[in-house]
């Protein structure tokens, strides 16, 4: 098996370009949570006032809801939810330029053509895996949204944090059984 | 005969402790068909698969981490023996308050809306949960707790088919759901099939499938037939675990049954992602 690729954030077009679908990536840096509420906020934000209430350009956003953190502890269980429900959302962000975005499951044609025409890349964590994915947070950060509890965007520091190149800038797919990187 | 008294206030701390210790450490039957499972596997990354989830297991267990941040909504079997009698309030406030409990002390996610269609209040501590009670002989009361994660509960399909489709018919639409599940619901996934009675009883049997032990099949010979033989053909789909493509999409196929009527044959399969919490405990 191929080793890991290592990946430091921001998530610039050089770094998305060498990335192909079928491939382990090690990320480390920023990652900004953000699953349904915050994704249909974010957009209306964008509609009303033509810009994101922060830069996401070349940011990495993970579609998760933590469970509560223990006292003393920095996150809870943290693994990814099923993506395609931020489908209507995601080519909106990624025009407003989103390097990149963690999830898990399949995603529309029309994500798969907005990830072609701004070159970014969707990236897939282990469903299920969310008391391994929480010890490779070192820390969260409230951005905006605390009203929505687990659905509220957090900044969170990330060290060697495990994903699979699901889908490429090139359109290229981990899923399905015509996926030419099989 | 003599009635058996048990008090709400076990039922209560019996509900918080195991809805904490679902979410923290998996059935012995499910790991051992991971374990079965990666050992089949042949795909790279289905191998990588299955490594990062026996790795995300151990930690889990270890260091009292839920499994999945998606601590589900709580579905409560209870077989209540009918020489029980309960005191102290009702049974399902009862049960409610064991989940609320346990969701707090155990710092589980609070996933549950108020209203579904409009406002979708979060409740704030997980209650209400699904309660299916049933009364049984005897004098013990039976409580299975089952926290149902919705990544794979979305991907699941009810529907009556003819009389005559018989079971190609049925193979047919739990295979046709899977494949259209394909990655969203986690797989490996394990498949529980609700055949017969009414729909909503195709449904409850169903769920009670996904729990059935996934080291025995049907006790009736040719539905265990029937389990093999869909197991087999969801595993040749390559959906993969992830959906990355491989040869294990599924752990298991479990059918239950009940008679139904002359004019129909209803069909619930209720997807579970390989996660799949659930613990018994008798009173």
């Amino acid at each position: 098996m191929k080793k890991e690729k290592r990946l430091d954030t921001p998530l610039t077009e050089k770094v998305r370009r060498n990335l192909r679908a079928g491939d382990r990536v090690l990320i480390n840096g920023t990652i900004y949570t953000a699953r349904d509420m915050a994704h249909k906020r974010l957009v209306e934000v964008i509609k009303k006032e033509g810009k994101l209430p922060f830069d996401l350009r070349n940011q990495i956003i993970y579609y998760t809801g933590p469970t509560p953190a223990k006292e003393g502890e920095i996150i809870g269980s943290c693994g990814p939810t099923t993506s395609s429900r931020m489908d209507k959302y995601t080519p909106t962000l990624l025009e407003s330029g989103l390097g990149g975005v963690v999830g898990k499951g399949q995603r529309s044609v029309g994500v798969i053509s907005a990830l072609r025409k701004y070159r970014s890349v969707y990236f897939a964590a282990i469903g299920g895996a969310g008391a391994l994915l929480s010890i490779k947070v070192k820390s969260a950060k409230l951005v905006t949204y605390e009203d929505l509890g687990c659905e509220a965007i957090y900044k969170l520091e990330v060290k060697d944090f495990p994903v699979v190149v699901a889908i490429d800038i090139y359109g290229r797919s981990v899923y399905g059984r015509d996926s030419k990187h099989r | 005969m003599i009635t058996r008294i048990v008090k709400t206030k076990t039922i209560t701390e019996t509900v918080a402790e195991f809805c904490v210790k679902a979410n923290y450490e998996l059935p012995k039957d499910v790991v051992g068909k991971i374990k079965e499972a990666k050992i089949r596997e042949k795909s790279e990354l289905g191998k990588y698969c299955f490594e990062q989830i026996m790795h995300n297991l151990r930690i889990a267990k270890l260091k009292k981490i839920p499994i999945c941040q998606d601590t589900g909504m709580v579905v409560v079997f209870v077989e209540v023996g009918q020489n029980v009698h309960i005191t102290g309030g009702k049974l399902v406030d009862a049960i409610n308050k064991g989940v609320r409990l346990g969701y707090k002390k155990g710092y589980l996610r609070s996933s549950i809306v108020d209203d579904p269609i409009f406002a979708r209040k979060n409740t704030g501590d997980n209650t209400p949960a699904v309660i299916h009670t049933n009364i049984t002989s005897g004098s013990k009361i039976k409580i299975t707790i089952v926290p149902k994660g919705f990544g794979s509960e979305n991907m699941s399909r009810l529907t009556v088919l003819k009389p005559t489709d018989g079971a190609e018919g049925v193979r047919k639409f739990v295979v046709d759901t899977v494949r259209q599940a394909g990655a969203n619901p986690c797989p490996p996934i394990i498949v529980g099939v609700g055949v017969g009675g009414t729909i909503e009883k195709a449904a409850i049997l169903s769920k009670r499938a996904l729990i059935r032990t996934l080291n025995k099949s049907n006790s009736n010979a040719k539905i265990a037939s029937l389990e093999k033989q869909i197991l087999v053909e969801i595993n040749k789909l390559d959906i993969g675990p992830q959906g990355f493509g491989g040869d294990i999409t599924a752990l298991g196929v479990n059918i239950e049954t009940y008679p139904t009527h002359i004019a129909g044959l209803p069909v619930a399969v209720n997807i579970g992602c390989y996660v799949s919490r659930h613990a018994s405990v008798t009173l």
